[in-house]
């Protein structure tokens, strides 16, 4: 197979980090390659290299058998390395179809009935289920990711860059996109794929080359690296502390209930529903995207604007129509979209881990610097947050390390009742499996804990009861023993199992 | 030690223009920057000279540039009715002095009604901003629009003049203390911004709104508070920046008070390297700001340049200044700058 | 929908307000109101529309405006109506509509000096007697009646010629300008700039504060500090004179009759005339906002059947020279309180 694309010892270093020290990358038409590390491996850096966001320090890209200097996002496209984000980069203001036209092509006009029409051929032959006019804010996220890729995909390219495209899709969206991937492969298209999800890669990929702390580990065929192997390369040592986590058997029932909803509603159209949890517990909302999972958590949070209902925290009547309450009562909320609602970019580290508790302490009793940098420092450590320092800015940390700090952040309110959504996409398998045992740590601590995944084993892993969720009605609850996979679908397509 | 670091960066610029104008200056004439001792015609010891004139001339928009750069963090906008509402401050104070004889007390009590009325309009454009989610600029353009004409409404069309020894003390010299003393009032409200942004959170929270939104609500932020907090704090700024500008002359213009100085202080914050898009600010990168456009119309003034092509000389600066300190520039520098310091090997983990 | 209404309200205000502060300091909005006509039957026998600006746009305006509250009234037999207005097309409705109403004289003082022909043109035929003040107007002299208007250089030249007469061993002039390209700038610069070109008066420096009062003060201030001497300040209105006062108060130099430098400012605010009547200042030009007893003069002589006397009158400005100043000046000819 003919070699499109060859990196030699690139490097990269940011200022006083190196990022990328001497990485070699090959990928051949007609493959699909993942790109497999832990956080801060290097895995974005490099891509962002390739496709020109960054400037490489060191090295050589050919592409094609032809050496290339790629400058921007725009000359890796022109050449024919198409990329989709881990994080949707799209304008939410714009239509489905000005999102996938935008910014392409020389010609100043555009022909907008010409746009449309492609558009929605485009989408109709990936089955998106998305109309060319709609406002891309109106769609779902899986389906925002699907709009990205469709937008990639229609650029003609002979390289696919593919950051993490599945960790907002649900099982039948991904085995869509699989589809369009493989399809891609025997068109002779080049797909880098980087994902954190393990059985994806054993799935779809061809060959996998592995990165750790910005270095080259090696490239390998998929046959001759079996997963236990890849998880030891990726890590540096040998692992089986995934068999490690399990909840606690036997349920918390002599428990009291810390927090009771009655029938809470919110204007983000969720049914009212019916709620409560106990002390020590781990819960999980269960259900397709969009079946009105994480619109109930954020109603418990008081995070939308609450339409009726009446909530009990430890058996007491509260208000909790704004965030506020909720944090007052002792609720801490880690919100399923890092980027728009979790951190504050521009902020240090620091400021991001002291956010929550200082609003809790209150607008006239600021921290002290100093106690701003033994608290942010305590946690840095104890969550080991991989960040050059407490003031860089939050949003130069890998997604793992991010959401590592949005963590510290509601643990520093030494929260009673933790709500996770999503805690863990977009995040290698250490730091699942560390913010997996946090959780678990948490609950023997006595917290009772909310956690949603779209990974059903890490919830079967991590939950003693599931709510299951269709239509954003709650339609079941399993405990215990009823908690398998079988189960979990079957509840979710309405067959009472 | 790192976050000096950090706001040092920031300051570069505006550091780099304000030395720039002093080395033309000096090159220009020497004696520029001489500062005498004098006797001004009441009979106390004053200092005189061009560095006195920029440190008094740039009082009023210092003071609402420090206003503007919370406004600006906060909501991501300008305010642009800060002459207009200085007007009307300044009117109130006028009226209210021209009530009675002008002792203390009264100044006094002119000062923190003019404080009220100042502080109630910011409350207004800052609900409109928070709660209607009107754009800043928009939002004020409404008292912008009207503000001179409540000013005129207050006093009627003539120029009112105030007088009295108390008047000339805020406006001019204390007796027997050679420097003006608005830069007295200038240092008092830097003090009171520090303290403000030590003794609260204001600093974070207005940081937090900036950059996100809807992540400081989640964190629970009451969002619309602090931009409304923005307008009124500014308010406040335009209050004393309006009462400082009637006292220096005794005599409130409602057509001329402050006129443009919207646009000065938007640059003073801009100048400073402050992000007109909101999210972190430099408090002492604005003033920086306000005292630069200050040394450049003095400067201008010494030089004699026509009347007709003052505004042009100013522009050509202007543009020069944001350009070195717009991104594109300052990534090429960066680079350059990386260059020279390649001659070290680094090797750290990664973060 | 709330947010949409309320951005086209804003709009709306902000288009009413920008248009109407096009040029010159003025930037208050028009506040458009018609007065309705006196409602005593009897005395009524002469209809009057007028046409002029928002008193709020200047101190000058406000005294114009009073001046023809105080004789255009039901005691002296008119029916007024007016209507004030900063922008042009709202002032030539309100015309259009005092034609409609019947108006026997309508007086003008216009936001813009074109576009009134179509206008004046229906007056006439109508048979409506149009005067112009205080603005002259860009169409044919047949289409008024007569147009009273000031004449800002000859304020400028009545100033300088009061300066020349001072005979000064020498003039070392700091001229503080309005804001460049209004009437009353150009007007007060030109018999000034004559001067300087001519060699009589040495430019100390000239320079614009917009009709600032600070800036004025700034700038006499970087005088001051470059050292260099002068013996008049010119400034073009009163508020510029008194923060160039104050500049030299703060250097201790002294001002006025018989002193170190020579003040002259425009305008004849009261408290500013008041300082000529104290000596601090020596000058003080005014470009003359009384023009309503001309006008109802000559509506008398047209109304007994004569003749006027010619197309464009010239209001007579006034100087005063804190020499010969009295109260009784200030009372009469002062503006504000």
């Amino acid at each position: 197979m003919k070699t499109i694309l060859e990196m030699r010892n690139i490097a990269k270093y940011f200022t006083g980090v190196c990022a990328l020290h001497n990485v070699d990358f090959t990928l051949r038409a007609g493959e699909i390659h993942a790109l497999m590390g832990e956080n801060g491996a290097g895995k974005s850096t490099l891509i962002k290299v390739l496709t020109g966001v960054y400037a490489k320090d060191g090295g050589e890209i050919s592409f094609e058998g032809q050496s290339v200097t790629i400058r921007s996002p725009q000359e890796a496209q022109n050449i024919g390395i198409s990329t989709v984000y881990q994080e949707i980069s799209l304008c939410p203001n714009l239509t489905v179809a000005e999102n996938m036209y935008i910014g392409r092509g020389k010609q100043s006009t555009v022909n907008w009935r010409a746009m449309e029409r492609n558009a929605a051929a485009i989408l109709e032959r990936l089955s998106i289920p998305a109309r060319a006019k709609q406002q891309l804010a109106n769609c779902s996220l899986a389906v925002q990711q699907m709009v990205a890729i469709a937008r990639a995909v229609d650029m003609e390219c002979k390289a696919l860059v593919l950051d993490e495209p599945t960790s907002s899709l649900d099982e039948q969206e991904t085995a869509k996109l699989f589809e369009l991937m493989r399809n891609l492969r025997d068109k002779g298209v080049g797909i880098v794929f980087v994902t954190h999800f393990l059985e994806q890669v054993y799935q779809i990929c061809d060959r996998i080359t592995v990165l750790r702390n910005g270095e080259l580990v090696g490239e390998y065929g998929i046959k001759e690296l079996p997963r236990v192997q890849l998880v030891a390369k990726m890590m540096g040592k040998e692992l089986d502390e995934a068999a490690a986590i399990r909840h606690d058997e036997r349920e918390n029932s002599d428990g009291a209930v810390v927090y009771e909803a009655a029938g809470l509603s919110s204007l983000n159209c969720v049914m009212p529903f019916d709620f409560s949890i106990k002390k020590g517990e781990v819960n999980g909302f269960t259900g397709l995207l969009g079946s009105g999972r994480s619109e109930s958590v954020r109603a418990v949070f008081g995070a939308d604007r609450i339409t009726g209902g009446k909530v009990k925290v430890n058996d007491r009547s509260v208000k909790i129509t704004k965030p506020i309450h909720a944090m007052r009562q002792g609720l801490g909320y880690l919100p399923e979209n890092r980027k728009s609602d979790g951190i504050i970019a521009d902020l240090s580290v620091r400021d991001n881990i002291i956010l929550a508790l200082q609003v809790l302490k209150g607008f006239f009793r600021p921290f002290s610097k100093a106690e701003a940098e033994k608290l942010a420092d305590e946690y840095i450590k104890a969550l080991g947050i991989k960040t050059a320092s407490a003031d860089t800015p939050i949003k130069s940390l890998s997604g793992g390390n991010q959401q590592k700090v949005i963590f510290a952040r509601w643990l520093l309110t030494h929260p009673k009742y933790l709500i996770l959504d999503e805690p863990t996409r977009g995040i290698d398998v250490g730091t699942k499996l560390e913010i997996q045992k946090i959780v678990l740590k948490l609950a023997r601590e006595g917290v009772c804990v909310t956690f949603i995944s779209s990974e059903i084993e890490e919830m079967l892993r991590t939950c003693s009861r599931l709510i299951v969720m269709r239509d954003r009605k709650i339609v079941g609850e399993l405990r215990g023993s009823e908690m398998t996979q079988d189960n979990i679908m079957r509840t979710i397509a309405g067959e009472a199992g | 030690m790192k976050k000096r670091e950090f706001s040092l960066v920031h300051l570069i610029v505006p550091l780099l223009a304000l030395f720039l104008l002093v080395i033309f200056n000096l090159f220009r004439d020497p004696a520029f920057f001489s500062v005498k001792l004098l006797v001004n015609n009441d009979g106390n010891y004053v200092l005189s000279g061009n560095l006195i004139s920029i440190l008094n001339g740039a009082s009023e928009l210092a003071i609402i540039a420090l206003g503007m750069t919370i406004v600006t963090a906060a909501t991501g906008g300008q305010d642009i009715s800060v002459g207009a509402a200085a007007a009307i401050a300044g009117s109130v104070f006028v009226k209210i002095l021209r009530g009675g004889d002008v002792s203390p007390p009264l100044i006094l009590a002119a000062f923190l009604a003019c404080c009220a009325v100042a502080m109630l309009f910011g409350a207004f454009n800052g609900s409109l901003v928070a709660l209607f989610r009107i754009q800043p600029m928009i939002a004020t353009l409404i008292l912008f629009t009207a503000g001179r004409s409540i000013a005129y409404w207050i006093n009627g069309g003539a120029t009112p003049t105030v007088s009295g020894p108390w008047i000339g003390y805020l406006g001019g010299f204390i007796p027997g203390v050679p420097i003006p003393t608005p830069v007295f009032i200038v240092v008092i409200c830097g003090a009171l911004f520090a303290l403000a942004l030590k003794f609260t959170a204001l600093r974070l929270y207005t940081q937090a709104v900036g950059i996100n939104e809807g992540s400081a609500r989640l964190n629970g932020i009451d969002t619309a508070w602090i931009k409304t907090l923005s307008f009124i704090i500014l308010g406040l700024c335009v209050a004393v920046a309006g009462v400082v500008r009637v006292c220096r002359l005794g005599l409130i213009n409602h057509e001329t008070i402050l006129l443009d100085i919207e646009m000065d202080a938007i640059l003073a914050v801009a100048i400073g390297g402050n992000a007109l898009s909101g999210g972190k600010f430099s408090l002492i990168g604005s003033v920086v700001g306000a005292y630069i456009i200050q040394a450049l119309t003095t400067t201008l003034y010494a030089m004699k340049v026509p009347s007709t092509a003052v505004k042009s000389y100013k522009a050509l600066v202007i543009i020069a200044l944001v350009t070195i300190g717009s991104p594109v520039v300052k990534k090429y520098a960066a680079i350059w700058f990386g260059k020279l310091m390649k001659s070290q090997p680094r090797k750290e983990e990664v973060a | 929908m709330k947010r949409i209404l309320c951005l086209v309200m804003v709009l709306l205000l902000c288009a009413l307000t920008l248009a109407g502060c096009g040029g010159g300091a003025g930037n208050t909005p028009g506040g458009a109101d018609t007065a309705p006509p006196a409602a005593t039957e009897e005395a009524i026998n002469i209809k009057v529309g007028i046409v002029n600006n928002p008193p709020s746009e200047s101190g000058y305006r406000e005294a114009n405006v009073k001046d023809f509250e105080s004789v255009f009234t039901a005691a002296n037999g008119y029916a007024v109506q007016t209507f004030y207005s900063l922008k042009n097309d709202e002032q030539l409705n309100a015309a259009k509509q005092f034609i409609t109403d019947g108006v026997d004289y309508l007086l003008i003082s216009a936001a813009a000096t074109d576009g009134w022909d179509s206008v004046l043109q229906a007056a006439k035929e109508t048979g409506i007697k149009v005067f112009l003040f205080d603005r002259m107007l860009n169409t044919s002299e047949d289409l008024y009646e007569a147009a009273v208007v000031s004449d800002m250089a000859k304020e400028g030249e009545t100033a300088v010629k009061w300066l020349k007469d001072q005979n000064l061993p020498e003039y070392n002039v700091i001229h503080i300008q309005g804001a460049m390209g209004s009437d009353a700038q150009i007007g007060r610069t030109a018999a000034l700039d004559a001067e300087f070109a001519a060699g009589t008066m040495k430019k100390v420096t000239q320079q614009t504060a917009t009709w600032d009062e600070a800036a004025a003060k700034q700038i006499v201030e970087s005088v001051v500090n470059s050292g260099e001497t002068f013996n008049v300040i010119y400034a073009e209105n009163d508020g510029m004179a008194k923060g160039a006062v104050a500049a030299l108060d703060e250097a201790g130099i002294t001002h006025g009759v018989g002193k170190d430098v020579i003040i002259m400012g425009f305008d004849c605010n009261k408290w500013a005339l008041r300082e000529l009547l104290a000596k601090n200042w020596n000058y003080d030009g005014q470009c003359s906002p009384f023009q309503a007893q001309v006008i109802s003069d000559m509506i008398g002589t047209l109304e007994s059947g004569g003749t006027l006397p010619g197309k464009k009158i010239i209001s007579e400005e006034k100087g005063f020279d804190a020499a010969t100043i009295t109260q009784a000046d200030i009372d009469t000819y002062g503006l504000g309180e």
